[in-house]
């Protein structure tokens, strides 16, 4: 049971012992500080926040290096809690989480921002089919009937239609960790993980 | 080198031989069966090279009871025993897709005339 902050470096392929490929991400993950312990007497809940991701002290503004000096760590980009069960038991300020914490076969989950798709049409957006092309077709691409007319004279709340697509957090569940090299805080998973090459993703246990 | 570079040269091997689209080639290819494993040949012509590093790929085609038959194989797959070229071709492109088309006389290769005095 482990959790941490990385980034990722981009996709390969290795063969697998009998000779399969698997193709898998690679993350630069941590080594991520623990930045804050919260506790339900002095914040209500407990959780705790890791680090990654150093940086310059003039990338951060005072209260963030303020908040930062508590624990001792450097300066950090990025912040992020975790619920207790998520990063395992009796982490203390200062304490380091690294990628030796993760065993190879473990399941996980990865959550990143997904890459940005710009304004689409229901077509990519939604899956929607699209009409004819041919014998004097004017709706390719249109998103069709989005209500009745007169009753209710008005468009439903949450009517799928064209807008802007991708940019969010997506969490992909169940991947499986294929290896860890500690030395160069690399974390190989199975398959791929929401974003572009050095985006943030969090990786925790599925 | 990049992180992602380090490690596809790790799985790099250094005994494939050198090898090019036009070549005739035999694919010794390990072939799991249940418990017991064997070696089975796949020889034909060498119709592309696609892809780099560790994730490079080539295709072998031959004709099979008259019927054309195409093989891929990952160049640095452990599961090839080893790849033995047989004739070097002598081919124009590096793609041979215009072999798909041809059966018999037309789909023959020239042998690669190397001068002896160079």
């Amino acid at each position: 049971m482990a959790a941490i902050i990385g980034r990722k470096l981009g996709m390969t392929q290795v063969f697998a012992e009998d000779g399969a490929r698997v193709t898998l991400t690679v993350i630069e993950a941590g080594p991520c500080p623990v930045t804050q312990v919260k506790t339900p007497e002095t914040d209500g809940y407990s959780a705790v926040q890791l680090g990654f991701g150093q940086t310059k002290p003039k990338q951060l503004n005072r209260p963030e290096l303020g908040h930062l000096k508590k624990s001792g760590a450097p300066p950090l980009k990025h912040l992020h809690e975790f619920a207790p069960g998520e990063v395992g038991e009796g982490l203390e300020l200062g304490d380091i989480v690294t990628v030796s914490h993760f065993m190879s076969g473990e399941m996980v989950r990865v959550t990143g921002v997904s890459k940005g798709k710009g304004y689409q049409g229901t077509i990519k957006r939604h899956n929607f089919k699209r009409g004819p092309k041919s014998h004097g077709s004017h709706n390719i691409r249109q998103p069709g009937s989005i209500g009745a007319a007169a009753y209710p004279a008005r468009v439903f709340k949450g009517i799928r239609m064209s807008g802007h697509m991708g940019a969010r957090q997506v969490t992909q569940r169940g991947l499986q960790v294929v290896g860890a090299d500690p030395e160069r805080n690399l974390l190989l998973v199975k398959g791929s993980v929401p974003g572009g090459k050095n985006g943030i993703v969090i990786v925790r246990p599925a | 080198m990049s992180v992602i570079e380090l490690l596809e040269a790790a799985q790099i091997r250094d005994d494939v031989p050198v090898f090019k689209p036009g070549d005739t080639v035999k694919v010794h290819f390990r072939v799991i069966e249940g418990q017991r494993q064997r070696i089975q040949v796949f020889e034909g012509t060498v119709i592309k090279r696609q892809g780099s590093t560790s994730r490079e790929t080539f295709t072998v085609r031959k004709q099979s009871f008259g019927v054309g038959v195409e093989r891929t194989f990952p160049v640095h797959s452990p599961k090839i025993e080893r790849i033995e070229r047989v004739m070097e071709g002598d081919v124009r492109r590096a793609k041979l897709y215009y072999l798909r088309g041809k059966v018999g006389k037309k789909a023959r290769i020239r042998e690669k005339q190397r001068s002896h005095t160079g």
